[in-house]
């Protein structure tokens, strides 16, 4: 067997397989619920219900989808590139912990503090991020091990910092920083609902993304970087300089997400600011086949199956933990189905 | 083995792909205790014979025979079991395992133990017979080129070949590792096997093979026994030259455009660096740089196309040229450049006619301003381009994937052309192409010097280049011959300079 590209794929080649991997994922699902032993439409029903259900069930979706769309977009902007940025946990902490350092005094009025403390926040992430590309331009060495294992050094600081320099007196002996002024707080954009301003700004941000990527020289150069370096090279593409702008993009806006979380959710920093938001941004930017529109309707979906999946578990007896089978599921049939609207399987 | 005849008959084998016929009814006999040495430039259909021979191919036409028996068409293992090896340019071995482990791996027995303790033996036999000196329990990853070469032919004896199929053995030899292959390579004749020596570096194939065959566009070109033959003979049988020809009227001469002044450059490992090359191209004249391929021309497109900085000079107009010397820097001298390889550094395939057609230019207006495309600009030059290079293809944006090599190239042509260039690079410009691409590209080339541009053309066809040149260099080993006013060269001239002849002697 092998494959075969398909020059021009027809419109239910393009629509019907991922259309496909989705009935696929919805079946799978049903059958992992069979398997923990509940009624697999019931436990369908509740995970949707659980998602999109009602009002307060969608602002939770919505919040959950916040930093996912920032890690998101970070990893579908690098990889543009062919930069694989596996350290959007580690560049989100950085942003996290800016936020802390800038954000737990007040010393200036809040217009000007809180843009300063976003900034400072993207600053961080795109330095940390920095370090590893220069080191694949300059000297060859892989990104994927240097961005991976940043996260974990990155981890590391963060415990330190919230037992040790940024312990929040206050806070009766567990391991979280003092928290951020509370006029440095996102505000929430309807009064009394929980959903804070950093939705509207991961929005704003895949807006920019796109409109970088389609409008710009620089979005032009890191898709011929990608698709063909030499070629890119050859034409004076500067690849040097177009993967650095690109990391300092991607780190920044993975820095975002931790902004984003501290600033609008948590108010501190702590070691489990972060359930893996910079891994899943990964299936993410994957499942929206790195177009930055996509990243927003993905990262909701993704946030959906797991606040679901947490509100299922609660009232039925299967363990939520079924969200990040059907996460796995649902990425393996989408990646297949859009191998195969470009590829034909021939025998022989 | 004690057939009577040739050991190896590849009988009238023809393959065509598309318009292109890459193998034309070409035959090829091999004797038993027979070095034949396959000469052909990039193109000229050896790897196309070996696919087929090796089963990745099926011919349209043709038949092979192995030991008198019919090899059956587009099967992979049918070569291997019938004798046939083959040592690749690039090995096929595993890092982390030992000599021996990669030599029998894929054989039977199965068992490990087994395999290892008869192996040990028979490796060491074969190595000490044909003198192939390597460590059988070294890691792969620790041995040196030639040594791993030592391992892959190692590995085909070991399967019982008969016939060795060694694809440019020496491009990545020092000369003392090469000697050490040839001396095991006469052994191996000695001893009743034979070997088919794919190569275009001439003097080797004049030490080592009994006999040549000469492909060029697909067919034997010629055969000959090298003993009644010369190195500049089968140059000039590779570039062709001998067919009576149309050529263009010359230019007319103008000023200096761009100079190279004893320009060196250090090679990459495998490849020939430029040693000292002086260079003079002058506008109203297409220059041209004829020779073997491999012998310096792609490190000489690389210096003019800003890819390499090389130690010496690159005057434009007289002026050193800029010391940051990047691909940005020689197009902003205006050097427009058709490279070589249309498909790894001249297009990006994924991206479609108008992106690939402003790749160039997208930095600048009108194709871009403070940073922003205009899309409707871009778009407007390839509709231009399109039309006036005849270009098929659905449209501005398709995917250059779609377009067939010569259409390809006519929008590169395009998109170097509409800059006006005052130098032209074309390295290899039809290479692949069918006969009405050729005209188109060399038509092109030939206003782009009537309007003053100056025109370097580096290419392996001798027709070509005496058709259309004013001026023609020889290049061989990194160095370049005196300019040749094409109305004073004769093919034999250049065939003996090809061949590294009156270089070394004067150098």
């Amino acid at each position: 067997m092998r494959l075969e590209p398909v020059a021009d794929p027809s419109a239910l080649r393009r629509l019907g397989l991922p259309g496909g991997a989705i009935a696929a994922t919805i079946a799978t699902a049903a059958l992992l619920a069979l398997v923990a032993g509940a009624d697999p439409l019931a436990t369908l029903g509740l995970i949707v219900e659980g998602a999109v259900g009602s009002r307060l069930a969608i602002l939770e979706t919505l919040n959950r989808a916040t930093p996912l769309i920032f890690t998101g977009l970070a990893v579908a902007v690098a990889f543009r590139a062919r930069l694989w940025n596996i350290g959007a946990e580690a560049q989100l902490y950085a942003g996290a912990v800016m936020t802390v350092l800038l954000g737990a005094t007040s010393w200036g009025a809040v217009w000007l503090q809180l843009p300063v403390m976003a900034l400072a926040a993207i600053a961080a992430g795109a330095l940390l991020l920095l370090g590893p590309v220069l080191l694949k331009t300059r000297l060859g060495v892989d990104e994927v091990v240097t961005t991976l294992l940043l996260n974990f050094v990155m981890l590391l600081f963060v415990s330190w910092l919230v037992e040790g320099p940024l312990k929040d007196p206050a806070g009766m002996g567990w391991p979280k920083s003092v928290p951020v002024e509370r006029d440095l707080r996102l505000p929430r954009i309807v009064e009394g609902l929980r959903l804070h301003w950093g939705f509207a700004l991961a929005l704003i941000a895949a807006l920019a993304v796109w409109v970088m990527q389609t409008r710009t020289v620089l979005g032009f150069r890191i898709r011929a970087v990608g698709l063909n370096p030499q070629a890119a090279r050859f034409a004076g593409i500067p690849v040097t300089r177009v993967l650095i702008l690109t990391a300092l993009i991607s780190g920044g806006l993975a820095a975002l997400a931790g902004f984003s979380e501290v600033a609008g959710l948590k108010g501190h920093l702590s070691r489990d600011l972060s359930p893996g938001f910079g891994y899943t941004g990964i299936i993410v930017a994957m499942l929206a086949v790195l177009h930055p529109i996509g990243v927003v309707l993905a990262a909701v979906f993704v946030a959906g199956i797991f606040v679901g999946a947490d509100s299922m578990s609660r009232a039925a007896e299967v363990p939520s933990a079924i969200a990040d089978m059907i996460l796995a599921a649902a990425l393996l049939y989408m990646v297949l189905a859009l191998l195969l609207t470009r590829f034909r399987v021939v025998r022989g | 083995m004690t057939t009577a005849g040739p050991v190896l008959r590849l009988d009238r084998i023809t393959k065509r792909f598309g318009p292109l016929l890459a193998n034309d009814a070409i035959s090829l006999e091999l004797n038993a205790g027979e070095v034949v040495a396959l000469l052909g430039e990039n193109g000229a259909g050896k790897s196309t014979l070996m696919n087929i021979l090796f089963g990745a191919y099926v011919a349209d036409g043709g038949s092979i025979t192995a030991f008198g028996r019919p090899l059956p068409p587009g099967n992979p293992r049918a070569a291997l079991n019938a004798g046939i090896g083959m040592v690749h340019q690039h090995f096929a071995l595993a890092d982390q395992m030992t000599v021996i482990e990669n030599i029998v791996l894929g054989t039977r027995p199965f068992t490990a133990r087994q395999r290892l303790a008869g192996a040990r033996a028979r490796i060491a036999r074969l190595a000490s017979d044909y003198g192939l000196a390597v460590s059988p329990e070294a890691k792969v990853g620790s041995l040196s080129v030639g040594e791993r070469q030592r391992v892959e032919i190692l590995k085909a004896l070991y399967r019982d070949a008969r016939i060795l199929i060694l694809d440019e053995p020496t491009a990545v030899l020092t000369p003392q590792e090469a000697d050490a292959l040839f001396a095991t390579l006469r052994r191996m004749v000695a001893g009743g096997l034979s070997v088919i020596f794919i190569s275009h570096k001439l003097h080797e194939v004049m030490a080592i093979a009994d006999r040549c065959v000469v492909l060029r566009h697909g067919r034997v070109a010629g055969e000959v026994r090298t003993a009644q033959t010369t190195a500049a003979a089968l140059a000039a049988l590779m570039v062709g030259g001998e067919v009576a020809r149309v050529s263009v009227p010359n230019g007319t001469r103008g000023a200096s455009l761009l100079r190279l002044l004893s320009v060196s450059t250090r090679g990459a490992s495998t490849a020939t660096g430029l040693r000292g090359v002086d260079l003079d191209l002058c506008a109203g004249q297409i220059t041209a740089i004829a020779g073997v391929s491999g012998n310096g021309q792609a490190a000489l497109a690389a210096v003019i196309g800003g890819l390499t900085v090389p130690e010496g000079r690159i005057e434009i107009d007289g002026a050193p040229a800029p010391a940051a010397w990047t691909p940005a820097a020689a197009l902003a001298a205006g050097i427009g450049r058709i490279p070589e390889d249309r498909h790894r550094e001249g297009t990006v395939a994924d991206m479609t006619l108008a992106e690939n057609a402003v790749l160039e230019t997208h930095g600048r207006p009108p194709v871009s301003r403070a940073g922003w495309m205009d899309w409707a600009a871009a778009t407007g030059r390839a509709v231009r381009i399109i039309a006036a290079y005849d270009i098929r293809c659905p449209g501005p944006d398709a995917r250059i994937r779609l377009l067939s090599g010569g259409n390809m190239q006519k929008l590169i042509l395009g998109r170097v052309l509409e800059g006006q260039p005052r130098v032209v690079l074309a390295n290899q410009p039809v290479r692949g192409l069918d006969v009405g691409a050729v005209a188109f590209v060399h038509a092109a080339l030939v206003a782009a010097r009537d309007r003053g541009a100056a025109v370097l053309l580096i290419s392996e066809d001798l027709d070509e280049i005496m058709t259309l040149s004013d001026v023609i260099h020889v290049i061989s080993r990194g160095r370049l011959s005196p300019p040749i006013p094409r109305d004073r060269a004769t093919v034999a001239d250049l065939g003996l300079r090809m061949a590294g002849q009156g270089l070394d002697r004067a150098a």
